[in-house]
């Protein structure tokens, strides 16, 4: 049994905890807000490129489309790009994303096919190194600012292992920010180029002219399509993190809550029961006399 | 509205220009270009230069590094890998 010390020591930690775990969840809260406005002022610059590229990829077809956009013929080689955050407290977050990467890796390799794994974000490396330890071409951390001199050289790797001909198909796998408490693990394909169905035909029925020509501009914005996307990719998984952190903390924090209420009621009946017993003893004291 | 030209100027990180203007001029690959309203569809890279956006009296300038311009029947696009607005100094 414990002594009344040691509940009054137990009830302080967990109110300690709560402490943080507000804390937390309050800072979590005001990075939240940052992340979205980032993710969504990203996201013209994306979309438009998208279109952009949806123009371009209708007049460049056959043998001269370039190898980013059409791929190399075959589907053999896989990289997976798994892309978290750099650190936990944040619920299912960083799991879903590396579980969802898992199952697509598994089943690839159930296939035959050859897969590499880059991870970005020390939470996914973490989660996936002891099953794909020897799968992995590189690890990189996410580090504080987000922008894109943090994705150039996730981009880079990419791109060596597909011009080295160790990759035919890359997957991205990130968290969708569809809300503030819904955060869904998705994967986007990056090589070969998906090119939106949806892009609406803004020439106008004129002809374009290009300059340099169309094929030109296609292969430098192909690369620069794929930085783009994996940017906006991350911001997007940056704001998930902290929303769903923010939801994690919040239950920690009424968790806590409870459990102090009933820590406190344990107590206090503990304390009337000695109470009780030494008044017991007194009366039958003085009663011997 | 017939006679104004719609602009947008996007960076990874946000939209720094949205609107309708008179004319812009860009530096592309090839040389630098004027667009007005009504401008034949094209597409072309950026190089290191400046962008400048004039509305009646009124000229924006930005500072681009690389990137691209679309011109078609809506009006013009730059994506720009990185922009930023010149400051003006007073004279």
């Amino acid at each position: 049994m414990a002594s009344l010390k040691d509940m009054r020591n137990q009830i302080g930690s967990v109110k300690a905890t709560q402490k943080i775990t507000k804390a937390m969840q309050m800072v979590a809260a005001a990075k939240l807000k940052r992340a979205q406005d980032a993710a969504e002022n990203a996201r013209p610059y994306a979309k438009r490129m998208a279109s952009v590229i949806a123009n371009l990829a209708k007049g460049v077809s056959g043998d001269a489309a370039p190898l980013l956009l059409a791929g190399t013929g075959s589907t053999q080689k896989h990289l997976v790009v798994v892309a978290t955050a750099d650190r936990g407290l944040a619920g299912g977050f960083n799991s879903a994303i590396a579980r969802a990467a898992r199952d697509h890796i598994r089943a690839l390799l159930a296939e035959g096919k050859t897969v590499r794994v880059i991870t970005v974000g020390r939470k996914g490396r973490d989660q996936l190194k002891r099953l794909f330890g020897e799968l992995f071409v590189e690890s990189f951390e996410l580090g504080k600012a987000l922008d894109l001199t943090t994705v150039q050289p996730i981009a880079e790797a990419i791109f060596k292992e597909f011009d080295e001909g160790r990759a035919d198909v890359v997957t991205l796998f990130y968290s969708q920010f569809k809300s503030v408490i819904s955060q869904v693990p998705a994967a986007k394909q990056l090589i070969p180029a998906q090119i939106e169905a949806s892009a609406e035909d803004t020439s106008g029925g004129a002809v374009y002219s290009y300059e340099p020509s169309e094929e030109e501009i296609l292969e430098t914005l192909l690369p620069r399509n794929l930085t783009v996307q994996i940017l906006s990719s991350l911001l997007e998984n940056n704001a998930g993190f902290y929303a769903s952190q923010m939801s994690a903390m919040d239950n920690a924090t009424r968790n806590a809550g409870e459990m102090i209420n009933a820590l406190n009621l344990q107590y206090n009946r503990k304390r009337q029961a000695q109470i009780t017993t030494e008044l017991i003893e007194i009366i039958a004291g003085a009663e011997a006399l | 509205m017939a006679d104004k030209l719609h602009v947008s100027l996007v960076t990874p990180e946000k939209e720094l220009f949205a609107g309708d203007v008179d004319q812009v001029i860009a530096p592309g690959s090839e040389g630098e270009f004027g667009v007005l309203a009504g401008h034949a569809p094209l597409m072309t890279t950026l190089t290191e230069g400046t962008v400048t956006i004039l509305n009646g009296d009124q000229k924006r300038m930005f500072q681009v590094i690389g990137g691209f311009a679309d011109v078609n029947a809506e009006g013009i696009t730059i994506l720009a890998e990185r922009a930023e607005e010149y400051v003006e100094t007073v004279h």
